[in-house]
């Protein structure tokens, strides 16, 4: 993955606008946190390859960014957005990744699903 | 030194648990001509380790730890690897009788004399105390001339204070070499523990060489242990 590049972020996401797509938010601490942290509250969400249409895509321009979707009926977003990629399926990833380099967040767009 | 089995059946969920929980036993087992199964329930697609620089994503991290999982097993002589086709992290969702009679199709089929799997309650990941839930079920299950014995991986905290101390503990200094390699296939999991393993090498830190060397085991009877619910 690479270091996030706003502007060319923003043009991505917003080229899926206003269609239906895919998408993949996880937040996660790893299954270990409270393992290698007494006491750590371990919370988490995932969600994958639920379809739905947005009508805009804003990325912060604090980093690690914020990356929120307007729905015509609600809103998505995810906070602590460091990283990007497309894959070779055109599918828009990206990735808050912590000092070591460990996902924290993830956010991805794309047309077709995503893998099971 | 280690009593020669008939069949080892290793199921565990995640590619590189193996290298962590049993590489030196396995690769002791097959340097005997033992035969070894191992079934790899998940191909760890949930993994936060994308290498730092990260040169892996969500997406393709399947891929990738699926020849990190072939190289490794190939390290350490397992030719017999199964994939158990589970998604990561989502083990314990799963029906709790589809999960004990998948469990005991590979038992059933493999026929082993020695099971080696995770310690319900003891093993942390929420994929490992599911796997280890339903085999120690399923293991109960069978007609008890059919059931291997079963050497279990216990590493939560509070391991030794509520189980004791594991009754099985292997040396396998011998083989520490194939256990290192395992551990550098497993790259996009491992850079972490692959530079303080080099590093204690180098400075000869006992740390590191009682980690590497050792492997320890609960041997779990079905017939006297109160099995975990669900």
């Amino acid at each position: 993955m690479e270091l996030m590049n706003r502007e060319q972020v923003q043009q991505l996401l917003q080229s899926f606008a206003n269609e239906p797509v895919y998408i993949h938010l996880e937040t996660t601490s790893g299954a270990y946190a409270a393992h290698l942290q007494e006491g750590f509250f371990n919370s988490g969400a995932f969600i994958r390859n639920v379809q739905l249409t947005f009508e805009h895509a804003h990325v912060t321009p604090d980093s690690p960014h914020r990356v929120g979707l307007k729905l015509p009926h609600g809103w998505v977003y995810a906070q602590g957005i460091t990283h990007y990629t497309v894959t070779e399926r055109d599918e828009l990833l990206l990735a808050g990744l912590d000092g070591e380099g460990k996902l924290a967040v993830a956010l991805q767009v794309s047309r077709t699903p995503f893998a099971q | 030194m280690l009593e020669k089995e008939r069949h080892v059946l290793v199921i565990l969920p995640h590619p590189d648990d193996e290298t962590f929980g049993a590489a030196g036993t396995i690769a002791t087992y097959r340097s005997m001509d033992v035969p070894v199964t191992y079934v790899c329930l998940t191909l760890g697609e949930m993994g936060r380790a994308f290498g730092n620089p990260p040169f892996a994503n969500r997406e393709n991290l399947r891929d990738i730890r699926k020849k990190e999982l072939f190289d490794a097993c190939e390290a350490i002589g397992l030719t017999d690897v199964r994939l158990g086709g589970f998604r990561d992290k989502t083990i314990e969702f799963e029906e709790q009788r589809y999960l004990i009679d998948r469990m005991k199709a590979y038992i059933e089929e493999v026929n082993p004399s020695l099971l080696i799997a995770f310690y319900p309650g003891h093993s942390v990941h929420p994929d490992h105390e599911a796997s280890a839930r339903a085999i120690v079920h399923a293991v109960a299950e069978l007609p008890k001339e059919q059931r291997p014995t079963l050497h279990l991986i216990a590493f939560s905290n509070d391991a030794k204070e509520q189980i004791g101390e594991p009754d099985v503990h292997r040396n396998v200094a011998h083989v520490v070499d194939a256990k290192i390699d395992a551990l550098n296939a497993h790259a996009s999991q491992t850079i972490w523990i692959v530079d303080w393993v080099k590093e204690g090498l180098q400075t000869d830190d006992p740390e590191v060489y009682e980690w590497l060397e050792n492997e320890y085991f609960y041997t779990y009877d079905v017939e006297k242990e109160q099995l975990p619910t669900w």
